[in-house]
Order: structure tokens, then C-alpha cells, then sequence
């Protein structure tokens, strides 16, 4: 694993300038969802690095963005905005102001998705040319345990921007940490895995790069 | 009179430490000795585990009694966090595990230190275990109920309730008078039992090792443990026993022979240990605790003896004290 003296800076961006209190927000709760959850952070056949990324990721808790936003190095963090749901996300002050402030997180509205205004772009459209995404491709999460089939938001992702590299991402365990309809977490061990990189290939048909995408993220669960 | 064991002990401590850490240095330069080098880094990484247990061991001592408690109650939950990660639960035991790790391990420890034995003794075993069984009954789930609140208990029970009862151990009058009456318990001769208990539990696990692998011929249970023999169970115990009689002085209230006994003890019930704990990982396919978390070292793993061998010390010093 890097340490973030050998990594290299991250570029420059005055768009987002966060407050000193939403700065020491985020790292208090980073600090102590990864003490919680007991986190352990595997990087296989990858390093973390402040290009551009799409970390795509099995969803199985409202820790999930959380915790691959935590588990990231600090410098890596600031530049990775986590695409979570409106619906939930913008219920209530205290919420809003996690989501928007403290995780800079792209909320998207899951009931009213129109052709012209396609979650797509609006995520690429607020990532811009140096920011990083999290996403979860199963669309909500399961509460078998098992990893869905991936929505195609994903395969137009890479579609619209061939370039930037889609990270697999496989969370273990955390579905007991906080499982779906709880509120009060207990204290277990999870581990979160980062994968080597894909892209898409050319000619790679909606439907295999999907099936690969995910079996991608289940090849890191051993 | 106190001051004189102890710095006796510590200074014997240091020694054999400083020892052990010169042969594994030696092995280590000096590979052409026959001996297996991946036997000399196993020894070497033990070494520098027990030079890790000291130091934090006598920084929690200095500090006193309730950081020794405290300290307990962390590798206590920890511990349990590994057990219950290692063990499958149902949605349905969510809640029940959520007080069961921040009310009842906590309260637990408080009582411990607070030396409320009349409560502490049942507080786990009674209370803990009719409180999981109801409010898992409550949640709704009944699929495989037994079986599912039985794991919860046996994790409280194991990583929390037996392993409290070394810290116990300080809350204890041990140190006798001129006329054998117990007096006011000193910190001194309560810090020397608990370590006592730790040195030969440790003790115990090695000698097994050794034992086995000089002379292993019968596995007590090949489906359970590749490296647990009968000679090794009786090498240890009877090595366990003599290092007792031998370290008596360090130990309060035991005579040499009583300290022979408490060692045979010790290093069975260590075994004991050390074999239920492989039994449950042989159940769920892993080695070790550790490597269910990649980075976090097995806890679990480490105190499994110590957890069965301190109640029954305990208890043992209590009769002693009591007689």
C-alpha cells in the first residue's frame, strides 16, 4: 500500500473548498466507521491513486459508501464523491448536510429518471475531468446477502467515458455490521477489497460487460 | 518483603526474555544449524509477542488496578467481536448482539471492578443469557432459535465471562499476615498472582508444543487438532507443575505443593482451551481467527487458553485463601 508521502498530489481544484468543521466531520466519522466496523482494507493487484476512478462496489448496508469513502487514503478521499439516493439522503438537515457538505456526495433521484436528464450524465457532469465516483450498480441494497445483477448504469458510465478506470470493489460482512432496517450498528469485523481496474473492451456487448463487471467484484470475496 | 519478590520476579522475567530473544538472534544469523528456518521466524515472532505482552502488561500494572480491568475488558470485547464475526447469526439476532456488546460485556467489567462478586458471578450467565433468549424470541426469527442463541452465550461465557476472572484476581485479599490471617489485599502480591496465572498458562502452551513435537506420537483428537498429543498434554502439565513449585514464592498464598497442583491444573484446562477453540474454527473451515480478517492478529487465537485455565485459578486461590 501507498503511504500518502509516495503519493502523488492531487490536482488542484477550486470548485469544492470545505469548511474546517465539515473537514474534521469527515475525518471523525471516517476514523470511526472504519473503528466500528473493524475494517480491514485489502488492495489485490491495485494501488490506490488520485486518477481519475469509478470504485464500484456490492450493496449491503447504508455503511457502504461510508466505509469505501473511509478506507481510502485522506488525499484520495477529497477527490472522491460517493453517488448516493436522494430519496434517503435528502431526508432531514442533519442528512443533508452529511451528504452534501461532508461526504460532497452526488444525490440522485431514483423516482424520476427521465431520458434527458439521465443519472449518467449527471454524475459525469459533476465528477468533471478529475473527480472520482462510488457507485453501487445493483441499484439498492440486498437483503439476501447474495450480490444482484448490475443495473446498466455502469456499462454507460464506461461508455461516455472509456478512459477513467472502473475499480471493483467487494464489502464483506458489513450487512451484519448494520443490516437493512436497523439503525444501531454492531461492532463485528468486516473487510473491504480493492480490485485491479477494468474498462471496457471494444465491441463488449451491455450485457457481458456487466456480467464480468460483477463477477469482478465477486472474484474478491475468496 | 513484597518489593524484594517482585523485583525478583521482574528482573527473572527480563532475563529469561533477554535469553531466549539472544537464541532466536543467534538461530536466525546462523542458518546452517539444521534447524528449520521457518520454525526459527515462528519462534522469533512468539519472542516478539511475549516482549509486546510484558510491556503492555506492566504498563497496565503500573497504572493500576482499574486499567488492568479496563484493559481486560478491551481484548474481552474484542475477542467476542471476533467470535461472533467467526459465527453465523440471523437479522433476527441484531438487536440482542448490539446489548450484548455495549451493555452487558461493558457492565460486566464495571462490576469486576468494582469487586461486586455476588453480581458478577451470575450477571453473564443468568441475566446475559435470559436477556439474549428473549429478545430474540421478541425479534421474531425462530429458525434454528437453540442453535443461534446458544453460539451468543457460548461467546459471552467464554471470551467475556471466563477471561474477567484474571483481572479478578487483583480484587482478591491474598497477602498473608504474620499469623496466616489474610490482610488487606497489596497491590504488589495481587499484581504477582495475575501474573503468575499468565506466565504459566504461556508456560503451559509452549511446553505442549515442545513436548509433542519431541516426542507426539498419539493425537488426542486428529479430526480437531493436527499438533495436540497425549505426551504433549502430560509433558506440559508435568513441566507446568514443577515451574509452579519452583516460582511458589512468587505466588502469595500457595505452598510449593499447592502451586504444583494449580500448574497441573492450569496447563490442563489451557488445553482444554486451545482444543475447543480449534474445534469451533475446524467447524466454520479457518486456521485461525486471524486470518477471518486479513490484518487484524487473532485475538481469540491468543487467549484462548488463558480464558479456561483463570476461573478455575481462581477459584483455586479463593479455596486456598478460604482453608
Amino acid at each position: 500500500m501507498l503511504a500518502p508521502a509516495d503519493m502523488p498530489t492531487p490536482p488542484l481544484d477550486q470548485s469544492v473548498s470545505r469548511s474546517p468543521l465539515c473537514k474534521i466531520t469527515g475525518l471523525g466519522l471516517a476514523g470511526m466507521a472504519r473503528l466500528l466496523a473493524g475494517a480491514s482494507i485489502r488492495w489485490i493487484a491495485s494501488q490506490p491513486d488520485t486518477c481519475q476512478r469509478v470504485y464500484f462496489a456490492n450493496h449491503t448496508s447504508h455503511l457502504d459508501a461510508l466505509l469505501i469513502w473511509a478506507s481510502l487514503p485522506r488525499l484520495i478521499r477529497e477527490i472522491t464523491r460517493p453517488v448516493a439516493a436522494k430519496d434517503y439522503w435528502s431526508r432531514g438537515a442533519l442528512r443533508r448536510w452529511l451528504a452534501e457538505e461532508v461526504f460532497n456526495a452526488i444525490l440522485i433521484d431514483r423516482t424520476d429518471i427521465k431520458v434527458h436528464q439521465s443519472p449518467v450524465d449527471l454524475m459525469l457532469r459533476q465528477a468533471g475531468d478529475t473527480r472520482s465516483l462510488i457507485v453501487f450498480p445493483e441499484g439498492s441494497r440486498s437483503t439476501s446477502g447474495e450480490v444482484g445483477e448490475f443495473k446498466s448504469g455502469l456499462y454507460y458510465l464506461a461508455k461516455k467515458r472509456p478512459e477513467i478506470e472502473l475499480i471493483p470493489v467487494h464489502i464483506d460482512n458489513l450487512n451484519r455490521v448494520l443490516p437493512r432496517g436497523e439503525f444501531l450498528p454492531v461492532p463485528l469485523l468486516s473487510c473491504i477489497t480493492f480490485g485491479p481496474p477494468l474498462w471496457l473492451e471494444r465491441d463488449e456487448s451491455k450485457l457481458d460487460f456487466l456480467a464480468r463487471a460483477r463477477r469482478a467484484v465477486l472474484s474478491l470475496k475468496e | 518483603m513484597n518489593d524484594i519478590r517482585t523485583i525478583a520476579l521482574v528482573a527473572g522475567v527480563l532475563l529469561l526474555l533477554s535469553i531466549v530473544t539472544g537464541v532466536g538472534q543467534f538461530l536466525k544469523r546462523h542458518p546452517d544449524r539444521g534447524i528449520d528456518a521457518a520454525a526459527v521466524r515462528t519462534f522469533n515472532m512468539r519472542i516478539r509477542g511475549w516482549w509486546v505482552l510484558c510491556t503492555v502488561l506492566a504498563a497496565a500494572f503500573w497504572l493500576g488496578s482499574t486499567a488492568t480491568v479496563t484493559l481486560f475488558g478491551f481484548v474481552s470485547f474484542w475477542a467476542l467481536r471476533e467470535f461472533i464475526t467467526l459465527t453465523p447469526t440471523r437479522k433476527g439476532d441484531h438487536r440482542a448482539l448490539f446489548w450484548v456488546f455495549f451493555l452487558f460485556t461493558p457492565l460486566h467489567y464495571v462490576l469486576v471492578g468494582l469487586n461486586r462478586y455476588d453480581i458478577y458471578s451470575v450477571f453473564l450467565p443468568v441475566y446475559a443469557t435470559l436477556f439474549v433468549l428473549a429478545r430474540a424470541a421478541v425479534a421474531g426469527d425462530y429458525k434454528r432459535f437453540l442453535e443461534r442463541t446458544a453460539k451468543i452465550q457460548a461467546g459471552l461465557v467464554v471470551c467475556v465471562y471466563c477471561l474477567s476472572f484474571a483481572p479478578a484476581l487483583l480484587e482478591l485479599h491474598v497477602d498473608r499476615g504474620p499469623e496466616g490471617i489474610s490482610q488487606l489485599s497489596s497491590r504488589d502480591a495481587n499484581f504477582r498472582l495475575l501474573f503468575f496465572l499468565i506466565l504459566l498458562v504461556q508456560f503451559a502452551d509452549c511446553m505442549q508444543y515442545v513436548w509433542s513435537r519431541m516426542l507426539g506420537q498419539r493425537l488426542v483428537a486428529a479430526a480437531v487438532s493436527s499438533n495436540r498429543t497425549w505426551e504433549g498434554l502430560l509433558g506440559s502439565a508435568t513441566s507446568t507443575a514443577l515451574l509452579a513449585a519452583v516460582l511458589w514464592w512468587a505466588a502469595p498464598p500457595f505452598q510449593p505443593w499447592q502451586a504444583a497442583i494449580v500448574g497441573l491444573v492450569v496447563a490442563v484446562m489451557g488445553f482444554a482451551g486451545g482444543m475447543t477453540m480449534s474445534a469451533i474454527k475446524r467447524d466454520r473451515g479457518v486456521k485461525d481467527y486471524g486470518t477471518l480478517v486479513v490484518g487484524h492478529g487473532g485475538v481469540l487465537d491468543r487467549i484462548d487458553s488463558i480464558c479456561f485455565a483463570a476461573p478455575v485459578f481462581y477459584h483455586m486461590t479463593v479455596l486456598v485463601i478460604g482453608s
